[in-house]
């Protein structure tokens, strides 16, 4: 007999995600994956100021401001086929190398360690036991014994006050949570600590971006930071040296902390590495562009087809017409009008409400696809893209994790599969963090070289011509790939599109019927209650999801904000 | 917007004011243009930083850390009727949601729990809230939320002013981004 499970929503503030499943003798046999809200917000765009554009789509989503900001006006300088100043293409891959490094930790530690950590047992854990084992792991300078106590101290004093906050929303003692009591404790010990690192990095975003959470630098055409040797109100080498005093203080917990907790946890949870797949078509885009023209990277991107190293096709340039040809989306299973599949310059946004129809339309999100292909994004398929491609960076990183993984967990047999996972996608996340901290020390070097040699070009002023001009924008964000689509008449926006990576990853059934990858990731998954689906929510949690809307609203009734129905 | 302005953010000051929400779904902003107001109407004393928080989470954190008086204006999701102006205090503030199994993302009340934790909660927590009537795909706020806007101005300047602060209006008020924005869209619509 099959169960249907509905989990409504998965997500709380940044959107609506809805997963349906059926369970047959303990395992997914069906699943679709919803987006519960209309999601119309491009339009707003049509008719404004192709340069103000970035104002506005930096509050598509509340997780992932800086990131649609600077996408934006990848897209307009790409319609122009602008050129943007050196120093400028440095400051914006700073600022998004650090907001990259910001969302993983918090992805790891604050939004989805929870699934794995179990907090209450953290409470009965041996302070000294659980030193002992950090100090056996890593040489992270905060796990010792002190800081064990300290942290269970405060709290035992937090949850003894009857509240869980944050925490309230765990399976304690659900069966399938099965780390002993010191390495929940580490974790937590990690978790509050993470809140203090993290925002190292966003006071990088803030140093340049004049303002964090929003940026204010960014402009079509560069940035609006000035640079000079010395003046106090812009950009000089106190505020470079600030910069870096902040890149010393993430290196550390990133390389000993984040990067020895994931895959020890991970070893804890070997049996996961054997669900979560997904459809391992792999895309990602190239990144940290080095060049005027945007035809030099410091980060590879490309296709991986399969989940097939060797069938890696590489993306080389803003203009490439390999990604800007690949690209569409299709509505059939979506609440919009038609059903044909199109490309984002064409795209539609309207809406054609149905109920919810297991056979027809269930999702406010669309269906993309790469040359007719349903693909994961995110940094398991920037990983594999990455390694692919024959990084040594991703490579180093990902050795090292896989030999944490394989002594933790005293099993040799660890093959380069196992990342195509839920918790391969949380090891990714970790290597793409590690190989982050790398490259944003090498564009702040590359930055503070270029100034020396006197460029302190920063903004090429944007013309805009009589008549229809199209670009595209896309950026290698958190969440993986995001592509912003404008089409400019008589320097008006006539069409926006963004293609973000959660709708790549959420997206319904396709015109042909294939399902998207969190779907296609929950197949197969166990389900031990139906009641308490946890293991559903490891999976879905694993993509970092985010529908990119985002209502935020004080909650004055107490009202159950998630229902768990199964039928 | 001043678009200059890079200046290292300051040291903590005593008090900080967060706007939040989404401005580009009407109402659901009102926080962020409530709070955007009182910068372009009043001169606001050095020791109180103004923060636009939108609808982010975990960048507040660190800002909201260690300080004196935390003063948030927000959407509050209420069964009073719309544009409703709702003041709640430190033990009123519902810092604990029921949530069951959402566990992305963490929202302004989690920050605030998780400040408890680490011993760094603000002293007094302050939420000036609106009920929405609102909340289409656009700029302009609704007719009733536009009526309690300069109300909802004034809570947060009688809020400063019980800490005691003394306020003072600015000669010329400024406009604001997002103030100039929605009438620019006004304009649009009318065009």
């Amino acid at each position: 007999m099959t169960t249907r499970i509905t989990v409504d929503p998965v997500t709380r503030i940044e959107g609506h995600l809805r997963i349906d499943v059926e369970v047959d003798e303990g395992k997914v046999v069906k699943s679709w994956s919803s987006g519960q809200m209309w999601r119309g917000i491009e339009k707003i765009l049509i008719g404004r100021d192709p340069r103000e554009a970035w104002t506005y789509t930096q509050r598509f989503c509340g997780v992932c401001t800086t990131v649609h900001a600077i996408t934006s006006v990848r897209a307009v300088e790409n319609a122009l086929q602008l050129e943007v100043p050196v120093n400028a293409q440095l400051v914006r891959n700073i600022i998004q190398t650090a907001h990259a490094i910001q969302d993983h930790i918090v992805h790891f530690y604050h939004l989805s360690a929870v699934d794995w950590v179990d907090v209450v047992s953290a409470l009965s854990a041996d302070p000294k036991a659980a030193s002992k084992l950090a100090e056996s792991l890593s040489d992270w300078s905060l796990n010792g014994v002190h800081e064990m106590k300290a942290v269970q101290e405060r709290l035992k004093t937090f949850v003894g006050s009857g509240q869980l906050g944050p925490f309230a929303s765990g399976y304690w003692g659900h069966p399938a949570m099965k780390l002993p009591p010191e390495v929940n404790l580490l974790a937590v010990a990690h978790y509050m600590q993470a809140l203090d690192v993290q925002n190292y990095a966003n006071k990088i975003v803030a140093v340049l971006g004049g303002k964090s959470p929003h940026i204010q630098n960014v402009a079509v055409g560069g940035v609006s930071n000035s640079i000079s040797h010395d003046a106090p109100s812009v950009l000089n080498i106190e505020r470079l040296m600030l910069i870096k005093g902040f890149i010393d203080k993430l290196e550390p917990f990133i390389k000993s902390a984040y990067m020895t907790d994931v895959p020890a946890i991970g070893a804890f949870y070997l049996d996961w590495t054997g669900y979560g797949g997904g459809v391992t078509n792999y895309l990602s885009v190239p990144d940290c562009p080095q060049d005027t023209k945007g035809t030099k990277f410091d980060l590879v991107g490309g296709y991986v087809d399969n989940g097939d190293l060797a069938s890696y096709k590489p993306i080389s340039s803003f203009n490439d017409p390999y990604f800007r040809k690949g690209v569409a989306e299709s509505s059939k299973h979506s609440w919009y009008e038609g059903s044909e599949t199109l490309h984002p310059f064409k795209g539609e946004t309207e809406p054609q409400y149905t109920d919810f129809q297991d056979d027809g339309k269930y999702s406010w999100v669309k269906a993309p696809t790469f040359y007719g292909k349903r693909c994961e994004v995110g940094p398991l398929a920037n990983v594999m893209v990455s390694v692919a491609a024959g990084d040594e960076r991703y490579k180093k990183y990902l050795d090292q994790a896989v030999g944490t993984i394989k002594a933790v967990s005293q099993n040799p047999d660890i093959p380069l599969a196992a990342m195509n996972s839920t918790i391969g996608r949380h090891a990714a996340r970790a290597i793409r963090c590690a190989v982050m901290i790398d490259t944003l020390r090498d564009q702040w070097q590359k930055l503070v070289d270029n100034i020396g040699t006197g460029d302190l070009d920063t903004f090429n002023r944007p013309e805009f011509p009589k008549g229809t001009i199209e670009g595209v924008g896309f950026h290698e964000a958190p969440r993986g790939t995001l592509s912003h689509w404008v089409v400019i008449e008589d320097g008006k926006i006539k069409n926006y599109q963004a293609v973000v990576p959660s709708t790549w990853n959420a997206g319904p059934r396709d015109e042909d019927g294939q399902i998207g990858p969190y779907e296609s990731s929950l197949m197969d998954n166990p389900v031990a209650d139906a009641e308490k689906p946890l293991e559903v929510l490891r999976t879905v949690h694993s993509f970092d999801p985010c529908i990119a809307c985002a209502i935020h609203m004080v909650d004055t009734e107490e009202n159950e904000i998630v229902t768990v129905k199964a039928l | 917007m001043s678009i200059l302005d890079i200046n290292q953010p300051s040291d903590k000051t005593s008090v900080l004011i967060i706007g939040m929400g989404n401005v580009l779904m009407q109402d659901e902003g009102i926080g962020v243009r409530a709070t955007e107001e009182l910068e372009c109407r009043y001169h606001i004393p050095q020791d109180v930083e103004i923060m636009d928080g939108g609808t982010t989470g975990t960048e507040l954190f660190g800002p909201m850390k260690g300080r004196k008086h935390l003063i948030i204006a927000d959407g509050i999701n209420a069964s009073s009727p719309p544009g409703t102006l709702i003041i709640l205090k430190d033990d009123q503030v519902p810092a604990f949601f029921q949530t069951k199994i959402s566990n992305h993302q963490l929202g302004v009340s989690d920050l605030l729990a998780l400040l408890q934790v680490s011993g760094d909660q603000p002293e007094h927590v302050t939420i000036v809230g609106m009920v929405p009537h609102s909340l289409e795909n656009k700029l302009g706020l609704s007719q009733e939320a536009e009526a309690g806007l300069d109300e909802m101005v004034l809570m947060l300047v009688r809020e400063l002013e019980t800490l005691g602060f003394e306020i003072k209006k600015r000669t010329e008020p400024l406009i604001g981004y997002w103030a100039n924005q929605a009438m620019l869209e006004e304009r649009d619509e009318c065009a």
